[in-house]
């Protein structure tokens, strides 16, 4: 396993621009990014509410198209493909954590990280095993319903490495966090990012986690700048 | 399966309502089955246990009570005979008399016509075959009239006396009236309204109903180059059934109240899983973000519509079954045949998913996008 995923190539977005809209109410979400992410490398990206970052979360992970530039994940260029490529795309090679978890509520612990297996028709990795390195194993039987905020978030990160993803895409995983939790999430996060050598970009509000993350970058307006 | 059938276990409360409403509209599909059989039967049974592939009527007769205004001769029962493609063709008479027993009860009685020997003559499940110009052979369900083997039965105003003499071995009515099975030529004189003690004119002997053709080895014969010939209007059997009194009417209630049934149910369907797929779009757009396939998401849904309908369905037919199974016999027309019954259920499972598919093409419309961001 260590040896397929050394080899993979990450993300890289060259000179991606997404707006909306045209004329004098053209909004520009992303604004000439360029961005690459190695594999095994956590890269936090903060800044302001509307600054983008949910766009580039989108364009990086296939859901959206951008106006203009190129998308490479795991050495594939995603740019032009079409929609039906763009879904097995995202169910082969990337995985997402949303906020507060997004887990599926009929499903217990270990059957949402088994419905990866459903979805993507193959073998993926050992849902106990990935259950017990985010430390959930005692809970592997219980619903969203009855695990606390922490606990959905966790699930939700073993989730997204149930299929061996080359790129981790994460949405705001402490939101609804107290402190503590906060750091044991992002702190999982940046372990699970290392071992399983996946190229991962956590998009967040939090400046307390930040010190869990190899780099850090700011996004304002579309566009994208070291963070101070 | 996997998602599907776990879903179905964590909303069971939601899918159990609408599983009551869909078993309910079954028991009702079960029992409108049995009473619209049951009325073909109380209509048209003596006519079904027919030999015959078709009747021959006299040209131009109006298709509704077609076999009380129809009057055939013996010359164009001689013209059917010739045809090739024609075993049998017999004159057959039809009429419905009120008549009293001996022990003065009123009853209705349709008296069928036919040669004492012939094909048409059905076999005496008790008493015995037609012999005598007074015998009448009748329909088993005329017992619950107060009929018994051995009674004298008088035509009013005619005062013709006929004897019970047998009963066939099932139910046999025209028009939800018992048929009493009558030699041609008594029925002859009862149709030409020949008093007792009257001295009939010889012409009625020449005259009946209809024609009763039967085909050459139960095939149907050549209607159209035989009325042609033999100057009649033929219908097969199935079609002659329209001409018994209020026939065409039940039916076509029966089968409006039906139409409603299936709509509403389809509705019902289609409504809940709209709903339904409204309330999951946000898990939905989460499992098209994952890389869920569009058929992955109407597979999913589509299943439990098929699950929820064949349960449900499953559970009020029998349920139905059973309620109508106390209904048999209690002097309402009533009867449960599987035929209608698997038809009925396998159209209500048809058009629920229709209604379900409709509804559930929705996930297709889902955008992972929204599993983005802070609109939770």
């Amino acid at each position: 396993m260590t040896a397929a995923t050394s080899t993979r190539a990450g993300l890289a977005l060259t000179d991606t621009c997404l707006s909306f809209g045209d004329g004098d109410s053209t909004v520009h979400a992303l604004d000439h990014v360029t961005l690459e992410v190695a594999a095994g490398e956590l890269v936090a990206i903060v800044g302001p509410s509307g600054a983008g970052k949910s766009s580039l979360l989108a364009v990086a992970g296939g859901l959206t198209r951008p106006t203009s530039g190129t998308v490479t994940v795991d050495g594939v260029d995603i740019t032009n493909l079409k929609p039906r490529e763009l879904t097995r795309l995202r169910r082969d090679r990337i995985g997402f954590v949303f906020q507060s978890g997004n887990l599926i509520p009929a499903l217990t612990a270990r059957d949402q990280l088994r419905l990866v297996e459903k979805i993507t028709g193959r073998e993926g990795r050992d849902p106990d095993e990935l259950l017990a390195s985010v430390g959930m194993s005692h809970r592997a039987d219980r619903r969203p319903g009855q695990l606390s905020g922490g606990e959905r978030q966790r699930v939700g990160i073993a989730r997204a490495l149930m299929a061996r993803p080359a790129l981790l895409l994460v949405d705001e995983p402490t939101a609804a966090l107290d402190r503590k939790r906060s750091h044991e999430v992002v702190e999982l996060l940046a372990r699970e990012t290392h071992e399983a050598r996946v190229a991962t970009i956590m998009v967040t509000h939090d400046h307390d986690v930040l010190d869990h993350c190899d780099r850090v970058l700011e996004m304002v307006d579309g566009g994208l700048g070291p963070h101070d | 399966m996997f998602l599907t059938l776990r879903e179905l276990w964590f909303a069971r409360t939601r899918f159990l309502l609408m599983g009551a409403v869909v078993a309910l509209i079954s028991i009702l599909m079960v029992i409108l089955s049995g009473l619209s059989s049951g009325l073909v039967t109380d209509g048209v049974s003596a006519l079904q246990r027919t030999p015959v592939q078709a009747f021959a009527f006299a040209e131009g007769t109006k298709t509704d009570s077609a076999f009380s205004r129809s009057v055939v001769t013996d010359e164009q029962v001689a013209a059917w005979r010739e045809r090739p493609d024609v075993a049998e063709a017999a004159l057959f008479g039809n009429a419905i008399v009120n008549a009293k027993t001996g022990d003065g009860i009123p009853v209705d009685l349709t008296l069928f016509g036919i040669e004492p020997g012939s094909f048409l003559e059905p076999a005496a499940a008790e008493g015995r075959a037609l012999q005598q110009a007074t015998d009448i052979l009748v329909s088993d369900s005329a017992r619950a009239a107060g009929i018994e083997l051995g009674d004298t039965v008088v035509v009013d105003r005619l005062g013709t006396e006929l004897t019970v003499v047998g009963f066939t071995s099932d139910k046999r009515t025209f028009g939800h009236v018992d048929v009493a099975y009558v030699p041609l030529s008594t029925w002859q004189e009862i149709h030409a309204g020949v008093k007792v003690g009257e001295q009939p004119q010889p012409d009625i002997y020449r005259e009946a109903s209809v024609v009763a053709l039967q085909g050459v080895d139960g095939g149907l014969p050549d209607l159209a180059a035989g009325d042609a010939a033999a100057g009649t209007v033929s219908k097969t059997l199935e079609e002659s059934f329209d001409s018994s009194p209020g026939y065409s009417a039940e039916m076509m209630t029966m089968s409006m109240i039906k139409a409603f049934l299936y709509a509403i149910s389809a509705l019902v369907v289609g409504a809940f899983f709209s709903i339904w797929t409204v309330q999951r779009s946000r898990e939905l757009s989460v499992l098209r973000a994952m890389g869920a396939s569009t058929g992955f998401l109407l597979r999913d849904g589509l299943l439990q519509a098929v699950v929820v309908l064949v349960a449900s369905v499953a559970l009020g037919v029998l349920i139905g079954l059973g309620l109508g199974s106390g209904l048999d016999g209690s002097g309402m027309p009533f009867a449960l045949e599987s035929g209608p019954i698997v038809q009925g259920a396998v159209l209500l499972i048809v058009l629920g998913l229709v209604g379900a598919a409709v509804a559930v093409v929705r996930v297709t419309r889902v955008d992972p996008l929204t599993a983005l961001g802070e609109n939770r």
